[in-house]
């Protein structure tokens, strides 16, 4: 006789238990992976919100709907929120606390309190982070890099900003944690490492990320707070500090932080792709070693954001040429994914459409990146809007179209229900054509020298900014269908079945949703993640 | 349970006298001037006891081989961490001057 | 109902990937301290020199005997040495209690010559007040771990009482113990980086 927990889903109340309490103190990773991601939903809402505010602004030369500082403000706000509490935790901490475990044929991650104290870390540096706005000298205006020497004095709320960060620092270096710790100890006995469905080869990469280098922005971060507090001098000239090696400590952890963000989205890509292409991945293995790769890559570059910084040449030229390198694992999977595309059987559903808009933009990203990785073209677009625009290809376009084809892949298994179909195809159109027309006049208005972080401009980068202003709201009348089309479907009877994809890994052998309590036995087969021989649809 | 290696109270104390020897010879090798060699011997001397520390007190050895690499990669990427910054400061112009 | 089932090397791993986070937490001011010893080594030559030698040997002597104890504890909670084990650890409590005073006394006497963060000399001396701003960040976090370590333990003693830590269920002071080696590998470098220096 199951038990209520092994039959009852776990969006439903067990018997006895109810209530916001059974979700903001459960520690089963199906709810915690649903508070997060209703979290950084909101998060993304009001960075969103924030975004379209600066657009607006920026229709126009001069003062249009708000002054410098509060601009100053608006972009610090715009890239906190959005970097710390949404892109960050985004995938991981969302669809990795929920699929993990039963991706890899476990009951629950190996840490489940600490899963739900990291949820609560995650929470506490996010009311931080948003009272700093409210409260003290007004609201941060440094960016979110918080660059010495001006972090060190503006009179604005930096001191409780950089506390924020440092909570948050410290919930993703838990759940990075709990990650490695479950995909060592807790696969399914038949589940090798070979057999890893590549979503959780790319978390193991990224909690490694998360693990070594985010202790980095902590204790930096913290020195902003000690030198407000006490005014030591450690990156203060006069004082005998230098001011580089703040931007140094900085970089050591944000640029690997950008692999936190894009990793994780690849690994949703590559389940998408050979679900709704009916054919094996193809190289596994180069696209599981290359994000390790990545991981490994990814935190030998860090000073390419400081080429125009007055750092020695030597450095500019062997950073410089780090850079090419970690091009190369990024470029595996690219071909890797369009390899496995060729000849296949494609079903062109929404996740799908989702995930090769992440491959055409992230693509763009990081060609781009290209440009501004080598030191030479880098010094005439640094500052400028080249690098918005590069930066939101490789993010937004990456790791947001990531997100959103992961919410459409997964949203049957989680809600037991399919979303509006003809409205996600809508609002794919909507996003693409609404994100190009926002973010590629940006490229041109850089290379012509607009600089970022400017509430006005010169009348001759008008017609870009426009453009790019009018094209913000195409891509909100796309996010309002995105969530409209999904949102809409939440009610209603859970009609779907197992596997209303035919895709293999083992998430789609539990139910839809899945009960509280899942994979209490290991299975005793472990599929291949991608051989789809022989998988029946259930839909 | 399964996985218990009692190491043996004489071992534990043989690594504490070899870590009080060390101790003594480094600030023994202190009181006399190699210039930069000092801050060297310094770290060599700092890096044995710690390898002992880890080894030993810490039930390295004993752990499996996956979380000795571990432990290496964590302590190389920490060498490139601190040891690329030095492509800047090391070549700074007014550094040298 | 299900029990969730105790992964005894599951537990012990997380631990050891928690302490690489420590790691990289101080190796991020080591860094620091790296470059600025490149930058100003007669300075920092000098304010080694203002430190006392005595004090730090002794501090050193005594963080490294509290690791000697732990380690003791957990082979004699092993060997179900049940009382041993509790008596090794009230000791390395203790020693955490004689490390913390020596570092009062060593950061009066400094602060009692005008040395410490903001006074009018420190800010004068660009090197020197740039070695005596990382000893006391450095030494001031890991004033802050041997305070949080020594709180840990004190908790595993409180279980070993309960008698929910055992000697077949010592997973609990095996992880405590790596958090205080983990303090005491952190000093390893921090004496001479700071004492020895001169």
């Amino acid at each position: 006789m199951p038990s209520p927990g092994e039959t009852v889903p776990f969006l439903d109340p067990l018997p006895g238990r109810s209530g916001l309490t059974s979700w903001i103190f459960s520690t089963d990773h199906k709810r915690i992976g649903m508070l997060y991601l209703w979290c950084i939903l909101t998060m993304f809402a009001v960075g969103v919100a924030i975004g379209v505010l600066m657009r607006l602004e920026l229709i126009a030369p001069g003062r249009t709907i708000m002054g410098a500082q509060a601009y100053n403000a608006m972009f610090t706000l715009h890239g906190v929120v959005m970097v710390f509490l949404f892109v960050i935790p985004g995938i991981p901490a969302a669809f990795g606390n929920i699929l993990l475990p039963l991706q890899i044929g476990a009951e629950d991650v190996s840490f489940p309190r600490l899963n739900i104290f990291s949820w609560w870390l995650y929470l506490t540096g996010a009311v931080l982070a948003v009272t700093s706005l409210f409260t003290g000298g007004g609201p941060p205006d440094t960016g979110w890099t918080f660059y010495v020497p001006f972090s060190e004095r503006t009179t604005t709320n930096v001191s409780l900003a950089v506390v924020a960060v440092f909570i948050l620092g410290f919930s993703s270096i838990l759940t990075g944690l709990n990650f490695i710790t479950t995909i060592h100890r807790l696969r399914a006995p038949q589940m090798s490492w070979g057999k890893l469905p590549l979503f959780v080869w790319s978390l193991y990469a990224t909690a490694w990320i998360q693990l070594l280098a985010t202790p980095v922005l902590g204790v930096t971060v913290a020195l902003v707070f000690i030198e407000r507090l006490l005014g030591i001098g450690l990156f203060d000239p006069a004082k005998g500090g230098d001011p580089l090696l703040y931007q140094h400590l900085f970089w050591i952890y944000s640029h690997p932080a950008v692999y936190i963000m894009i990793v994780p989205a690849m690994g949703v890509v590559s389940e998408i792709i050979p679900a709704f292409d009916r054919k094996s991945i193809f190289g596994y293995k180069a696209i599981a070693v290359s994000s390790l790769a990545i991981a490994f890559a990814g935190s030998l570059v860090w000073a390419h954001h400081m080429f125009t910084s007055g750092m020695s040449d030597t450095a500019v030229l062997v950073f410089s040429f780090l850079t090419f390198v970690v091009a190369i694992p990024s470029a595996i999977k690219v071909f890797n994914w369009v390899a496995t595309l060729y000849k296949g059987s494609i079903y062109l559903e929404p996740p799908l459409l989702f995930a090769l808009g992440f491959i055409f933009l992230f693509s763009v990203g990081g060609l781009t990146g290209l440009v501004l990785g080598s030191a030479g073209t880098d010094i005439h677009v640094h500052d400028t809007y080249f690098v918005v625009a590069h930066f939101h290809y490789v993010i937004f376009g990456g790791t947001g179209f990531g997100l959103f084809a992961a919410m459409h892949f997964w949203f049957p298994k989680i809600f037991g229900r399919m979303y509006d179909r003809k409205l996600a195809n809508a609002s794919w159109y909507l996003l693409i054509g609404g994100f190009n027309m926002l973010y590629f006049p940006m490229f041109l208005i850089g290379l012509m020298g607009m600089p970022r972080r400017y509430y006005d401009y010169l009348p001759m980068y008008q017609t870009g900014h426009m453009i790019s202003t009018a094209g913000s709201w195409v891509l909100v009348a796309g996010l309002v269908t995105m969530f409209w089309g999904l949102s809409k479907c939440l009610r209603g009877p859970r009609t779907v079945g197992r596997n209303p994809w035919g895709a293999a890994t083992l998430e789609w052998t539990l139910p839809s949703p899945p009960p509280h309590l899942t994979f209490l036995d290991p299975p005793d087969e472990v599929p291949s993640p991608y051989s789809y021989a022989g998988v029946k649809r259930d839909a | 349970m399964t996985h218990k290696h009692i190491i043996p109270f004489g071992l534990l104390a043989k690594i504490w006298l070899a870590l009080m020897v060390l101790t003594g010879v480094t600030v023994g090798v202190a009181s006399f001037d190699f210039g930069f060699l000092n801050v060297l011997v310094a770290m060599s001397v700092a890096s044995a006891k710690a390898l002992l520390v880890v080894l030993f007190f810490m039930h390295l050895k004993y752990e499996n081989r996956v979380l000795g690499a571990f432990v290496i990669l964590v302590f190389v990427i920490l060498a490139i961490f601190i040891g690329f910054t030095f492509f800047d400061v090391a070549w700074r112009p007014e550094a040298g001057a | 109902m299900h029990e969730p089932h105790k992964d005894y090397l599951g537990d012990k791993f997380g631990m050891w990937l928690f302490l690489f986070t420590e790691i990289l937490l101080f190796g991020g001011l080591f860094l620091l301290y790296a470059i600025y010893l490149h930058r100003y080594p007669a300075e920092f030559h000098q304010g080694g020199l203002e430190l006392s030698r005595i004090f730090g040997a002794a501090n050193t002597v005594v963080l490294i005997t509290s690791s000697f104890t732990v380690a003791l504890a957990i082979s004699a909670l092993q060997q179900g040495r049940r009382g041993l084990c509790q008596g090794l650890l009230a000791a390395t409590i203790a020693l955490a209690g004689v490390f913390m005073v020596n570092k009062y006394f060593e950061w009066s006497a400094k602060i009692a010559h005008g040395i410490y963060p903001g006074s009018s000399e420190m800010a004068q001396a660009g090197g020197t007040n740039i070695f005596f701003g990382l000893y006391y960040v450095m030494t001031g976090a890991h004033g802050l771990h041997v305070v949080i370590g020594a709180a840990i333990l004190g908790f595993c003693m409180l279980r070993i009482g309960q008698g929910r830590v055992t000697a077949e269920d010592f997973g609990l002071l095996e992880n405590g113990g790596l958090y205080w080696h983990l303090v005491d590998l952190v000093w390893i470098f921090l004496f001479p980086l700071f004492y020895l220096i001169s």
